[in-house]
């Protein structure tokens, strides 16, 4: 019996023990109309031998592209010791550390992880976690609506990654908050301060700021800042952790800083693996920190005065408040934490510092040769960090195939989000690409167009 | 010590960046980061080494039995994690085609088909990452139902107060009034009390069977009449369905809506907290809300169902699809076990728990509701032993860690005294069963002939009984470099 380790012999005994005849007699209190038959769909059971080979075949047959596909997730280098690490049965098969005396390797590790992203983001604090930066982002929406008490609107731009803004809407809808849409500059691809402007009688309990934004495109976001907080609006800032090691943090911006900054951790070394799982980031002002949703650790002392780590602020969460606390949520990706810690600490400011640059001087390098070909162009002006928007001379959806019929992925088509940009894809090289990567994804991608 | 007191200026991962510092093009001064961020500067061996050391600080199921109730904490088989971790499957990218992924796309189809079959219900949608958002996007579709009819007098969920914490705040997270319900002597839902609960302004009952007392709710067919007939709306709380798996479908019960916790029923790890998984399966009257994406099987080839196809979907709730190699953890999990592997996870989950409840009882513990069958866990009160000896259930669990063991959850449900909820799993030996019950004796004992002793627990932990009420008073959130003095 695959996992159960009971012997006959046990099995007498713990009936005998139990008063039962049979294990069937232990189902008694449930009505026999509910008893189910056999499961059907469910096939047989196989030994790890035959799984094994089953997933591998399947595996192979998916096969690996040389990837040019960012928009939120973005193929980074991992390096070997973090998922041997984080992969150790002691974390992998540890849960919420609620007894915190037999949690104190998780809970010291979430502690330094929040350390770390408060200080990536210029925060004064971070939570252990969220599900994801699409999730974060709405989270961050609620708390500024639970603060700010006045309005339940939020201002975002379109230049927010347009499946966060659809998980935004998703979240927040049941709860009678609107999300406010802001159009974006066509010639730079921002959001335009003077935009805002149109919006400056109204009240909102937030502005959305991404930086870099869903195009790549680095936003004035400076000025947005102190346009949030001159109509007393708070500032949320959508980040890329990485794009942190080179750009001013959210905790800098504009004369006060923004108040909650959000994010996908997923390029602190979390694999691509279609989507999931990942983990966002949540990190505010002092001010805020019993807004938050989420878990939350402290340090503290023990009895005999020795340091020591608990969950912390816990009247805010479900389990105590119940239909009146923060958010719903309770488990958050406290893997994927303990991995981008162990991340964050094998490569070190310095280390990120470079990757993130790389990642960028690729793009670029990427972006010269692209802007080569015929009716290849760059569509937005603004400076960008690691990834961009470029145009084509035949239609997106047909290049990419031809791409793809060579193992390269070329870029997220953008038809779906923003069709007023017509044959448009967002390419990304991160720091994993070389020269020749780029050579080959440049001939082929002249080939394609040639082509067609 | 925390990883950034062993971090030395200067100190770095040659192998792990690149080797030049590339020139940073493009990008504005007054855009550029002027002071670097507080990482830590270690070397690859000091962080191997501390990251192992820390792992070693936590008890965790591949060290220790784990019986905290209502989580499931059985084995997590390590092929599970293996072939989820295939380079290939780590390498795909989310945005990539779907002919790019059918491998990965038919593992996602076929657990969608096992976990409708395993469920009772008529659609699943894969993509929730966690229990509490799987219970948000159930609520979330029965308002969506209402909604679609014009039904919008419905402002109210119905919770039973021994539901967990989450059923309560999501509903309020949904933009509903929560109508809390009292449960009787037996542990059941007061059902004098439901009746006088419903009305039209009922959207929904949430339910957790069996229930977090650890018992299997036995009028639930009556209540999935008295709901329906009021026009509310059944969600079935998954958090317990490792008692019934195999055994009961939710869709048969009456469920309209149910989110399944991977990491409970299928073995997908806790992780120290997360990623969780919550699928959620509807009956056919939900199935144009179900969250997107889903997958489909079309002309032999797998593809995701979006927004477009669905018009009336709740929508997204996630940047992707979800947890989505947390999925594939619990696909290998259930192709190991296969249909007859399915039934006997309930069986030897309620065996044990059965088999502790008693040996339990015999050893001197008092059963919280000693008249009725265990399911995959039951509650022992302390009560009386906290009256006799000042030993209270959150000494006990400290002394079990002692005794090298997990302790069970404490101090919920809210509506027992000093009780411990306890949980076994079906993948413990009779052994470590029989070996819990002794600890517990030896414990008992203890609290008699030295209470002081058990109330100083644990002495054994890398720490012992830390400070709660400072940590909340003086919050310490983020560690701050000491300030140097220059002499």
């Amino acid at each position: 019996m695959p996992f159960i380790p009971h012997t006959e012999e046990d099995i007498h005994a713990m009936l005998a023990s139990i008063g039962a005849d049979t294990i069937d007699d232990l189902f008694d209190e449930i009505p026999p109309a509910l008893k189910s038959g056999e499961l059907k769909q469910v096939p047989p059971g196989l030994s790890e031998m035959e799984i094994s080979r089953l997933m591998l075949e399947r595996a192979e047959a998916d096969g690996r592209y040389l990837n040019f596909i960012g928009a939120g997730a973005y193929e980074h280098h991992i390096p070997a010791a973090v998922w041997q690490i984080a992969t150790r049965g002691e974390f992998y098969s540890s849960y919420t550390p609620y007894q915190a005396e037999a949690s104190q390797g998780t809970l010291q590790l979430l502690y330094e992880y929040q350390t770390i992203m408060a200080s990536l983001t210029g925060m004064d604090v971070s939570n252990a976690s969220m599900y994801d930066g699409a999730s974060a982002l709405a989270e961050a929406a609620l708390m500024a609506v639970r603060s700010h008490k006045s309005s339940r609107r939020i201002l975002m731009p379109t230049t927010v990654h347009p499946i966060y803004r659809s998980v935004v809407r998703t979240i927040v809808r049941n709860q009678g908050i609107d999300v406010v849409e802001i159009p974006y500059c066509r010639q730079s691809g921002q959001t335009l301060p003077e935009t805002l402007d149109a919006f400056s009688k109204e009240e909102f309990a937030a502005l959305v700021i991404p930086q870099p934004n869903f195009f790549g495109i680095l936003e004035h976001v400076d000025a947005l800042t102190d346009w949030a907080h001159s109509k007393r609006a708070l500032a949320i800032a959508v980040v890329n952790p990485l794009s942190m090691a080179l750009l001013t943090p959210p905790g800098e911006w504009g004369s006060k800083g923004a108040d909650i900054a959000v994010g996908e951790g997923q390029p602190l070394g979390i694999p691509l693996s279609s989507g999931g799982p990942y983990f966002g980031f949540m990190a505010c002002k002092q001010t805020l920190v019993r807004q938050m949703p989420g878990r939350i650790i402290g340090r503290t002392t023990d009895q005999d005065g020795k340091e020591g780590f608990v969950l912390t602020l816990q009247a805010r969460e479900q389990h105590i408040r119940r239909s009146k606390a923060t958010s719903n949520i309770c488990t958050n990706q406290g893997l994927m934490v303990t991995a981008a810690t162990i991340y964050m600490a094998l490569t070190g400011p310095e280390g990120l510092r470079r990757i993130a640059a790389q990642s960028h001087a690729n793009t670029l390098a990427l972006l010269e040769k692209l802007e080569t070909l015929n009716g290849v162009q760059r569509i937005f002006s603004g400076s960008f960090f690691h990834e961009t928007i470029v145009s084509l001379p035949a239609p997106a959806v047909d290049v990419l195939r031809t791409l793809k019929d060579q193992r390269i992925l070329g870029g997220l088509n953008l038809e779906e989000y923003y069709p007023e940009l017509g044959s448009a894809i967002l390419v990304c090289a991160t720091e994993t690409k070389t020269t020749a990567d780029l050579e080959n994804y440049v001939t082929h991608l002249r080939q394609a167009i040639d082509k067609l | 010590m925390l990883i950034f007191e062993h971090s030395r200026p200067g100190r770095r991962n040659y192998s792990q960046s690149p080797a030049t510092v590339a020139e940073i093009e493009g990008i504005p001064q007054n855009l550029l980061r002027k002071i670097p961020p507080m990482l830590p500067e270690v070397s690859e061996m000091e962080a191997v080494r501390h990251y192992t050391r820390l792992s070693q600080k936590n008890f965790s199921i591949d060290t220790q039995f784990y019986p905290l109730g209502s989580c499931t904490m059985k084995y997590n088989p390590r092929a599970c994690n293996s072939l989820a971790m295939l380079p290939q499957f780590l390498a795909r990218h989310p945005r990539a085609p779907e002919s790019t992924g059918q491998g990965f796309l038919a593992c996602m189809y076929e657990l969608q088909e096992i976990l409708k079959d395993v469920t009772g219900m008529a659609g699943v949608s894969l993509t929730p990452m966690a229990g509490a958002q799987g219970e948000l996007i159930g609520i979330a579709m029965i308002r969506a139902y209402h909604e679609s009819r014009n039904d919008s007098a419905r402002t109210e969920i119905i919770v039973p107060d021994a539901a967990h914490g989450t059923n309560p705040a999501t509903a309020v997270m949904c933009g509903y009034k929560v109508v809390e319900i009292a449960t009787d002597k037996e542990g059941d839902v007061d059902m004098e009390a439901l009746k006088a609960a419903v009305g039209p302004q009922t959207a929904g009952l949430m339910l957790t069977n069996p229930s977090t007392l650890g018992v299997f709710e036995k009028n639930v067919a009556e209540m999935s009449r008295i709901v329906h007939q009021a026009g509310g709306l059944l969600y079935y709380d998954g958090a317990n369905l490792n008692a019934i798996l195999g055994k009961v479908k939710p869709g048969d019960m009456g469920f309209d809506v149910i989110h399944i916790n991977l990491h409970k029923t299928f073995s997908t790890p806790h992780g120290g907290g997360g990623p969780g998984s919550a699928p959620v399966g509807v009956a056919s009257r939900l199935l144009p809300f179900i969250p997107v994406p889903v997958v489909v099987f079309e002309k032999d080839t797998y593809r995701w169902l979006a927004e477009k196809e669905m018009p009336q979907s709740i929508g997204r709730l996630s940047a992707h699809m979800g947890n989505a190699g947390v999925l594939l953890r619990a696909y290998v999990y259930v192709r190991l076990l296969g249909a007859e592997g399915m039934h006997r996870v309930a069986e030897f989950a309620t065996l044990n728990a059965n088999y502790l409840m008693a040996e339990l009882s015999k050893a001197g513990f008092e059963i919280a509701y000693p008249t009725r069958r265990a399911s995959h866990e039951f509650i022992v009160t302390l009560k009386d032993l906290k009256e006799k000896t000042g030993v209270t259930a959150m000494n006990v669990a400290k002394r079990l860690l002692d005794k090298g063991y997990h302790a069970p959850t404490t101090y919920f449900p809210l509506l027992v005294p000093e009780c411990l909820l306890i949980e076994p799993a079906e993948t413990e030996s009779k052994e470590t069963l029989d070996a819990f019950v002794a600890s517990m004796k030896e414990i008992l004992e203890e609290a008699f002939t030295q209470p002081e002793m058990v109330k100083g627990a644990p002495y054994t932990t890398p720490v012992r009984r830390l400070d709660d009420v400072k940590a909340a008073r003086e919050p310490d959130l983020v560690w701050k470099q000491p300030k140097i003095n220059l002499i």
